[in-house]
């Protein structure tokens, strides 16, 4: 439960989270470690996000679709009972309230519309927690696309309702059985299917992970909920800014997005993750999935397997700018146990009404662990994303609680 | 620019000098520690024929490679191999007279360090290294390092690798270029990819060194196929499969003679 990083104070980098330096480089982390066959795929979807992104058609198009289809913006809510039991004020950004019940969806569809505008015919992802995959799957129907989601033995058993949508929505899911049968093993899956697929496929990665330039589009997908929450924070707190920024990090596509709404003001940024998955706290330098970024290793250099309650968050590493962010002092990492998640996500039912994901109640945990104490003085302003809704975890919740 | 036989390091010296003999080249591979005697299958290997070894390295995630040496790979971890023990287990072997190459993934060159791990592999008698998910604009790194340890990295190129890049890849891989026959991952293939005759034509273009064409051959006739094309091939996991199925090193022997002789019928 320590954190390997001691906290300094932040700095307002502006630029921070802007574009990474040539080869996708954050600091000395990123690239692009891919097979020389995947080189020219990631290069085309490089120079295809490029001038997608600079072109105003496409953002509309992509602002229409998470108008209408995911329900942006969502809310910032106040989290009033649970706050004064804490003695901070805690602000909640809503992603559990978008279409398919998670962040994931805003990236899925920024990369579903770009797979369109290449002439992609399918869509390749893989799912920990099956929310990427349900949001992999919803958007290739919205699109008009095929969708064949990689995911995990272990995670199809403990996330079933999740497996049961994705099947439902036109979705091939393909179990796979190698490893530690959780999201590790099914990326690694997914890559080896988009060697074989690249002619008429999209890889769509469902975090700010693999080779240049995934962590850098999806985090620019995902960028929405710290623009929104900077915007609405402007609106409803007297600083403007928070003075926290929370969110849960599996590979780190949620905290990513809301940190980019807050990389260049003085808010300290905080990413929490799983006590077994801390890829960002505990992790060494390495190259996996396509990218040089931190990584649970033993001590031959083979990447141990992560252990969550909360399936996103099973993921023995962190993006590459989350490991530069890490390295800046700009953000910090730290751990917390199922347990408290568990804790934190009952405390949030019983407060606010809110069932969480497992993944998010990392979040809150870390929130409530802190709060009064000296990493989260008394009165201090918390924003913190709600990733995603409990629905899907209530099976595990029920034989737990 | 200078004569890149004379640059040339042991396994390019090797393979150019056999190659120049009119033989087509065989580079069988199978992954280290697989089998309590595994360096048997490495002097089985050298008795049939071949002009150079590959040494898998296991790592727990390839994502280059199909289910067979998917399952090698976590064989061979299961029974505590190495990066360490595997090059130990070369150390105590006597010399072949052909160049041991290992082919491994980035984390495990970068876990020790470039420096640490290429002077390792040099000091186990290792010539040259293969890393499959490091491609050419990240390979500077290791590049330099590499070749100031005496191993020569050979790059890969793949059917999807448009010209000016396959010229780079071709200009600085050392040892042979390694030519990835199909856009797909290593294991048994019924047939030679027509994309394999295509892509070695294209580096030969524009390269004098040995091109090994490796991933789904699998048999003597796709050998003799491939040898028409290339210098030589690379055969992995129809080797690794029979170890798998429980082969001994004189079935793998006999296997690795047939693939000899199907190359030496060509010439
Ligand atoms: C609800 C929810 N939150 C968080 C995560 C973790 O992913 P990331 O760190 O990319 O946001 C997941 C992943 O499946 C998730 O489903």
């Amino acid at each position: 439960m320590q954190d390997v990083l001691p906290w300094r104070e932040p700095v307002p980098l502006d630029g921070t989270m802007g574009e990474p330096r040539a080869r996708g480089r954050f600091g000395e982390y990123g690239g692009r470690y891919a097979p020389e066959s995947l080189v020219e795929a990631c290069r085309e979807v490089d120079g295809a996000f490029r001038e997608a992104w600079a072109d105003p058609g496409f953002r509309g198009a992509l602002a229409r679709l998470l108008a209408e289809h995911v329900g942006r913006p969502t809310p910032l809510t106040p989290a009033r009972r649970l706050s004064e039991a804490l003695g901070v004020q805690l602000y909640l950004k809503r992603e559990d309230l978008t279409h398919t019940g998670s962040h994931k969806i805003n990236n899925v569809l920024g990369q579903a519309l770009l797979a369109t505008r290449m002439g992609r015919r399918r869509l390749i992802a893989e799912t920990g927690a099956g929310q990427h995959g349900v949001a992999t799957a919803t958007a290739a129907a919205l699109l008009g696309l095929e969708a064949t989601v990689f995911m995990g033995e272990r995670d199809i058993e403990r996330q079933a309702l999740n497996v049961f949508r994705m099947r439902m929505l036109g979705a091939e899911v393909v179990p796979v059985t190698t490893g530690s049968r959780t999201l590790k093993d099914a990326t690694s899956e997914a890559m080896r299917h988009w060697v074989g697929a690249t002619g008429d496929s999209h890889y769509c990665i469902g975090s700010v992970v693999g080779p240049d330039p995934y962590p850098w589009m999806v985090r620019e997908f995902q960028r929405i909920i710290g623009d929104e929450a900077r915007g609405q924070c402007a609106a409803e707190l007297r600083t403007g800014v928070p003075d926290y920024v929370v969110a849960c990090v599996g590979g780190g596509s949620n905290a990513a997005g809301t940190f980019a709404g807050f990389a260049d003001t003085p808010a300290r940024l905080v990413g929490v993750e799983a006590e077994g998955g801390a890829g960002a706290a505990r992790g060494r330098l390495g190259v996996l999935h396509g990218c040089r970024s931190l990584f649970l290793q033993d001590d031959d250099g083979q990447i141990t397997q992560a252990h969550s309650i909360a399936a996103g968050l099973d993921y023995p590493g962190v993006g590459p700018e989350h490991a530069h962010l890490r390295d800046l002092g700009r953000a910090r990492y730290v751990t917390v146990t199922d347990d408290e998640a568990v804790g934190a996500a009952v405390r949030l039912a019983r407060t606010e009404g809110i069932v969480p994901a497992l993944e998010s109640a990392h979040a809150l945990a870390w929130v409530i662990r802190e709060a009064g104490g000296g990493d989260l003085p008394a009165g201090s302003t918390v924003l913190m994303t709600l990733s995603g809704r409990g629905d899907k975890d209530v099976s595990t919740l029920k034989e737990l609680l | 620019m200078t004569n890149p036989t004379l640059a040339a390091g042991a396994v390019e010296r090797h393979l150019r000098a056999r190659r120049d003999t009119g033989r087509g080249l065989l580079m069988p591979y199978v992954t280290g520690g697989i089998t309590p005697g595994w360096t048997d299958y490495l002097r089985a290997f050298a008795a049939a024929g071949a002009d150079a070894i590959e040494v898998g390295l296991p790592f727990s995630d390839p994502t280059l490679d199909g289910v067979t040496i998917q399952q090698a790979g976590h064989t061979a971890l299961a029974r505590g191999a190495s990066t360490r023990r595997i090059l130990a287990d070369l150390s105590g072997m006597p010399d072949l007279d052909v160049p041991l190459v290992a082919s491994t993934y980035y984390n495990l060159v970068l876990h020790d360090g470039p420096e640490a791990f290429c002077a390792a592999l040099r000091r186990a008698g290792v010539d040259g290294l293969i890393v499959p998910d490091l491609p050419v604009h990240e390979a500077d790194e290791l590049t330099e390092v590499a070749a100031a340890a005496g191993i020569e990295l050979a790059l890969l190129a793949s059917p999807a690798t448009p010209e000016p890049r396959l010229a780079e890849i071709s200009s600085r891989s050392r040892g042979f270029v390694y030519a990835v026959s199909l856009m797909g991952t290593t294991g048994e293939r019924a047939a030679l990819a027509a994309s394999a005759a295509e892509l070695t034509a294209r580096i030969r273009r524009g390269t004098d060194r040995p091109v090994l064409l490796g991933f789904g051959i699998s048999t003597p006739d796709q050998a003799r196929e491939a040898g028409r094309h290339a210098d030589g091939v690379v055969v992995g996991a129809a080797v690794v499969r029979r170890v798998l199925d429980g082969a001994g090193p004189d079935d793998l022997r006999a296997f690795v003679a047939t693939l000899r002789r199907a190359l030496d019928q060509e010439v």
